[in-house]
């Protein structure tokens, strides 16, 4: 296989791994040994191959999220040995490489545990509270029309590239998480900077963060208390300085907007 | 008014009345931690007297006493209304394994732990000292004359001295005061943060005043304590009623 390590040796692990049948009836953790497992593989291929293995037995499938596996899309989600996407910085579940196991390590598997994140089934959560947030004002409104020119809004080097930060925010729900609270807030907030950055933005800047956080509180997520886990356990990086902005943002829209409820 | 209560109800309404209430409990810290400074000096309390005097009779700081009183109550009620809610969040089956001491500090996760800690020791405290004073009901003082005053004034002195001679007192006053340190070392720059004051240039020296802060206060209130225990210059007057009147002839060092 090219890019493979020769010296690569398969690895046995043991699985313990979260099943639940579905949203109401009670889940618990169910051992599987998985063998001959290829440091070179992904997370997502390992479990793949443990549900081969399960089918080849008869038995129903580990549910989990995945999508694009190249760590853009944000549909993997696996809180794996405690962390969230792994005990790797800065990586999505499936960018997360079996090589940073151990050959006989056992591997703890849990889906995101937030009550405003319902599990569907084993290790896949509902993760739609999220987007009912961005329904609610993660949006800049365009009249139709010509197709504006690129350079018509000069923006400075130094702010596209700070908005650009946030904006890398792919929407996976690590930071709630990961977070004690179960807070979205690392996920409302790089929205929210991101548009408050940029011109476009502007228009609707104080209903935006309004609405986006009263969204989020009617969702049952937690507050913030400036822990820290979820820039931490971020795989893009987003920032706790956008939780600041967002703190800002709202404060001042509360206070200045025509709002009155 | 719907909209400041709805403001102040959501989550970073919440929030920000834990930062400014904080902040706030954080410029009254200070202020103690001199008065208690005064304890060490060696002038059988006079200072110490002198200010506690003070701070129970100026109309000023009598009415910062009731500001300060509602600052304890939100910040607890908030604190403690938030951890119930934060803790329903994560829903009723948390994670069977989760390192978060891999992403972030044991004081930031444990603030409500340490604040219900503090809570405890701030009642302990507050019957020991502040009841006493207030009520005679509850002891009251007993009247000393300090050189500067014409007239007598209550002697906290004496309770503080005979209070920290007891070994489990102490010990409770310097445990209490690990986790006030703890307290701080979070929630100094958590405030800052959660007031949106937050820049390149000055969160790192936000961050370094605050774990400073959290550490300087910290030691030097369980400094006084542990200090009285030791020495044995510090000793209580003997009280035999509430009217024992007592002549310092030195007087005070801050008022020469």
């Amino acid at each position: 296989m090219a890019g493979s390590n020769p010296n690569a040796k398969p690895m046995n692990l043991t699985l313990k791994v979260w099943r639940q049948k579905n949203r109401v009836s009670e889940g618990g953790i169910v051992d599987y040994k998985v063998k001959d497992i290829s440091p070179d593989m992904s997370f997502l291929e390992m479990l793949d191959v443990l549900n081969e293995d399960l089918l080849r037995q008869g038995q129903e499938p580990v549910a989990f999220d995945h999508d694009c596996r190249e760590g853009i899309c944000g549909s993997c989600n696996l809180f794996i040995n405690g962390r969230a996407h792994g005990p790797e910085q800065g990586t999505t579940t499936c960018q997360l490489h079996m090589r940073k196991f151990s050959d006989g390590d056992t591997i703890t598997i849990e889906p995101w545990r937030a009550a405003a994140f319902p599990i569907n089934k084993d290790l896949s959560v509902d993760r739609s509270a999220f987007d009912r947030i961005i329904q609610a004002g993660g949006y800049v409104s365009i009249n139709t029309g010509g197709t504006p020119d690129a350079n018509e809004i000069p923006i400075p080097k130094n702010i596209a590239d700070r908005a650009f930060e946030a904006a890398t925010c792919i929407g996976c729900g690590a930071c709630v998480a990961a977070c004690k609270n179960a807070s979205a807030m690392l996920f409302v907030s790089a929205k929210v900077s991101q548009l408050a950055l940029l011109p476009q933005g502007h228009i609707e800047r104080k209903t935006r963060v309004e609405n986006m956080v009263a969204q989020m509180d009617k969702e049952g997520f937690g507050a913030c208390t400036n822990i820290g886990s979820c820039a931490a356990e971020c795989p893009v990086g987003i920032s706790l300085e956008n939780i600041a902005t967002l703190n800002q943002e709202f404060l001042s829209a509360k206070a200045t907007s025509n709002n009155l409820a | 008014m719907s909209w400041i209560s709805n403001t102040l109800t959501s989550s970073i309404g919440r929030k920000i009345v834990m930062a400014t209430t904080g902040l706030f409990l954080c410029s009254f810290l200070v202020v103690h931690l001199l008065i208690n400074l005064q304890l060490l000096r060696h002038d059988g309390g006079a200072s110490f007297n002198f200010w506690a005097e003070f701070m129970g009779t100026n109309p000023i700081i009598r009415f910062m006493e009731i500001v300060l009183m509602l600052g304890f109550a939100i910040h607890i009620y908030q604190g403690l209304a938030l951890a119930w809610k934060n803790k329903k969040a994560r829903g009723a089956q948390g994670y069977v394994v989760n390192h978060s001491e891999q992403n972030s500090q044991w004081s930031s996760r444990n603030m409500a732990l340490l604040g219900t800690l503090l809570l405890i020791f701030l009642i302990i405290h507050l019957m020991n000292f502040w009841v006493r004073s207030r009520f005679d009901a509850f002891g009251g003082l007993a009247m000393v004359k300090v050189p500067n005053l014409d007239h007598p004034v209550g002697d906290l002195y004496s309770v503080a001295a005979a209070s920290f001679k007891i070994p489990w007192y102490v010990a409770l006053y310097a445990v209490a005061q690990i986790a006030l340190g703890y307290h701080l070392w979070h929630g100094f720059r958590s405030g800052f943060q959660t007031l949106g004051l937050k820049h390149p240039k000055y969160t790192p020296a936000v961050y370094y005043t605050g774990y400073v802060f959290s550490v300087v206060i910290s030691v030097l209130f369980a400094l006084v304590p542990v200090v009285m225990f030791f020495d044995d210059q510090y000793q209580p007057r003997q009280a035999t009623n509430q009217k024992v009147e007592q002549s310092l002839t030195e007087e005070p060092d801050v008022l020469r």
